[in-house]
């Protein structure tokens, strides 16, 4: 997923052996690696929890459509038009796959954006920081599909087959966006002073937030042992982060662009990349909403809904009256 | 507007740009919806159309480009409005109304459909190749943009009255696609002769329309010109959003 900082909504309890509605088969089932599908029988928090966080997922990929979707019409050459306008799509496509995972789960998509629409759902933070510049839409390719990489190859082995399957799609999509953003970076990098330095702002104001997609430290999420007790998470947030630093600190140097961390070192005896402390007061203004642009995300979304309602409406419409002559005939 | 070099290579140049800007600038209005779709399906279909029409337009700038060594860049991002040579109907704004942009995109691709089905024909290998590709991308918008015509024409009475508002509103810009092209009769066996595409675009329209339970529009035809470079307002500030860092940063390789 986008993001793991799910951290507003009422956490579900993770079932223990002695609760009444522990399914015992269930959970030998997921010890065992194997695969839940939609006709078999599940623990009732197990399924509210999926959908909330494939839900949570599909709304992140539709938003997440805006910040790049905006830069459609501006992309400085039709090469770079082309690509955008697809990768935008490939957004779309992903919503889809996923709002139809959750669907597997007894709830429908309408409901579902409805919750997004009221806010009773979230969607990753990530989506509401502004691209002011063409370098954000290599920024985001290189940062924010590549968080979203490193977050969902492990969910392609997660226990919920039809999530897992979504995935597996999903993740070729993500690894071309983030190949596109680093040679939307790679290129501005390396072309004119004004150019490069356009890049490097943009990763600048970019890293921080995409180290705070995984979420807040382990210690610190209270959503996270759950998920992986019944097989849905994978890793730990803070694992997934290293994971994160260590592949893109050293693209960093490949693209000639510094990361804003002057800690930020190579760790020989550990063999990992050592960051910065991260300063997730900020992610949790966000997440309630005070970050730059939640507000216009909200309003985006809800417009582009309600503008839509009267052509949902007769799709309806039509599709009954013809149901209805067909029977007819 | 603008002649890219001389003679028989320029005017097929002219021709092919012409086709390539009407391909551009629809592709930019679609571009629009992406993101902005009534449901996440239209999103991915009208994001579909944008870029066939983009992959036509870029096919054919590079052709016409090549008469005079400019690039579809060049041509895409350093021409004015009134270097464009599209015709008005696809710069006309949707204004975020689903009904006008299915109402164009019915007219446009069943012209496009009629005129690239003749056009892969034609005795200029580029040309013919472009418009073989592209005949299997038009039948497909055609047929999006009529499954929808019929559904809002035939779906609620809302749905009805404003799909009836998008056909009124495109159709003053129908005529000018079948206007004589002064290029045309210099380029026999290459360029197709647009008042041949008209029977066979009205009459595929008109049925859609009727089967929709809607009405052929009877109103007057708008002034045309968009061939020969008098554009809207609509062109201009669409330019003005496309171009503008292509031109705040000129020389450079993005
Ligand atoms: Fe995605
Ligand atoms: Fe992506």
């Amino acid at each position: 997923m986008y993001g793991n900082h799910d951290t507003t909504s009422v956490p579900v309890e993770a079932p223990a052996a002695d609760d009444p509605t522990f399914d015992r088969d269930f959970m030998a089932l997921i010890d065992d690696d194997g695969r839940v599908e939609p006709r078999d029988a599940m623990p009732d928090a197990y399924r509210r929890g999926l959908v909330r966080q494939i839900a949570q997922h599909a709304h992140s990929e539709i938003i997440g459509m805006q910040p790049e979707g905006s830069w459609i019409g501006r992309a400085p050459s039709l090469k770079r038009k082309a690509i955008l306008m697809a990768k935008v799509q490939d957004e779309a496509g992903h919503g889809l796959y996923l709002y139809a995972a959750a669907e597997t789960l007894g709830v429908d998509r309408a409901d579902l954006l409805d919750r997004l629409h009221t806010g009773r759902q979230k969607y990753s933070s990530i989506f509401n920081y502004p691209t002011p510049t063409w370098a954000d839409i290599g920024a985001i390719g290189w940062l924010v599909d590549g968080a979203a990489i490193t977050n969902q190859v492990p969910i392609t082995k997660c226990s919920y087959g039809p999530y897992a399957r979504a995935m597996v799609r999903i993740c070729k999509e993500e690894s071309f966006h983030q190949r596109q953003g680093f040679e939307i970076l790679h290129t501005l990098s390396h072309g004119s002073p004004q150019q490069h330095a356009m890049a490097q702002d943009a990763v600048d104001r970019w890293w921080w937030p995409s180290l705070m997609m995984f979420g807040p430290p382990d210690d610190d999420s209270p959503n996270s042992a759950r998920s992986m007790r019944w097989g849905i998470k994978r890793f730990s947030n803070d694992e997934l982060r290293q994971r994160f630093v260590d592949m893109t600190a050293p693209q960093s140097h490949a693209l000639g662009l510094s990361l804003p961390d002057p800690e930020l070192a190579f760790d020989a005896l550990t063999g990992h990349w050592r960051y910065g402390e991260i300063d997730f007061t900020e992610l949790f203004e966000v997440i309630k909403g005070n970050g730059p642009l939640n507000a216009q995300r909200m309003a985006h979304r809800t417009d582009a809904h309600e503008r839509g309602d009267w052509v949902r409406e007769a799709a309806l419409g039509y599709a009954a009256k013809h149901a209805r002559t067909e029977a007819v005939a | 507007m603008n002649t890219p070099g001389q003679g028989r290579a320029g005017d097929v140049a002219i021709y092919a740009l012409g086709l390539g800007d009407d391909a551009l600038v629809l592709a930019q209005r679609m571009g629009e919806w992406i993101a902005s779709a009534p449901e996440l399906e239209e999103d991915v279909a009208l994001g579909n159309i944008g870029l066939d029409l983009l992959g036509q337009a870029r096919a054919l700038l590079t052709y016409a480009g090549s008469a005079d060594g400019r690039t579809e860049d060049d041509l895409a991002y350093l021409r004015g409005a009134d270097e464009f040579c599209n015709v008005l109907l696809v710069e006309r704004p949707d204004d975020g109304d689903f009904a006008h942009c299915v109402a164009r995109l019915l007219v446009f691709s069943a012209y496009q459909a009629e005129l690239y089905a003749r056009l892969a024909s034609s005795g200029d290998e580029t040309l013919s190749a472009v418009a073989a590709k592209a005949v299997k991308e038009v039948a497909y918008h055609r047929d999006h943009a009529t499954q929808w015509a019929l559904r809002l024409g035939d779906g609620t009475e809302e749905s009805h009255r404003r799909m009836q508002a998008g056909l009124d509103a495109v159709w003053p810009y129908v005529d000018e696609l079948f206007a004589a092209d002064e290029l045309e009769p210099g380029l026999p066996g290459v360029a197709v002769d647009p008042a041949e595409l008209r029977e066979p675009t009205v009459a595929y329209v008109s049925g859609v329309v009727g089967r929709a339970t809607l009405a052929v529009p009877d109103v007057p035809a708008a002034p045309g010109g968009g061939r020969a470079g008098r554009h809207t307002d609509a062109l201009v500030s669409m330019l003005a959003e496309m171009q503008g860092l292509a031109r705040a940063m000129p020389g450079v390789t993005w």
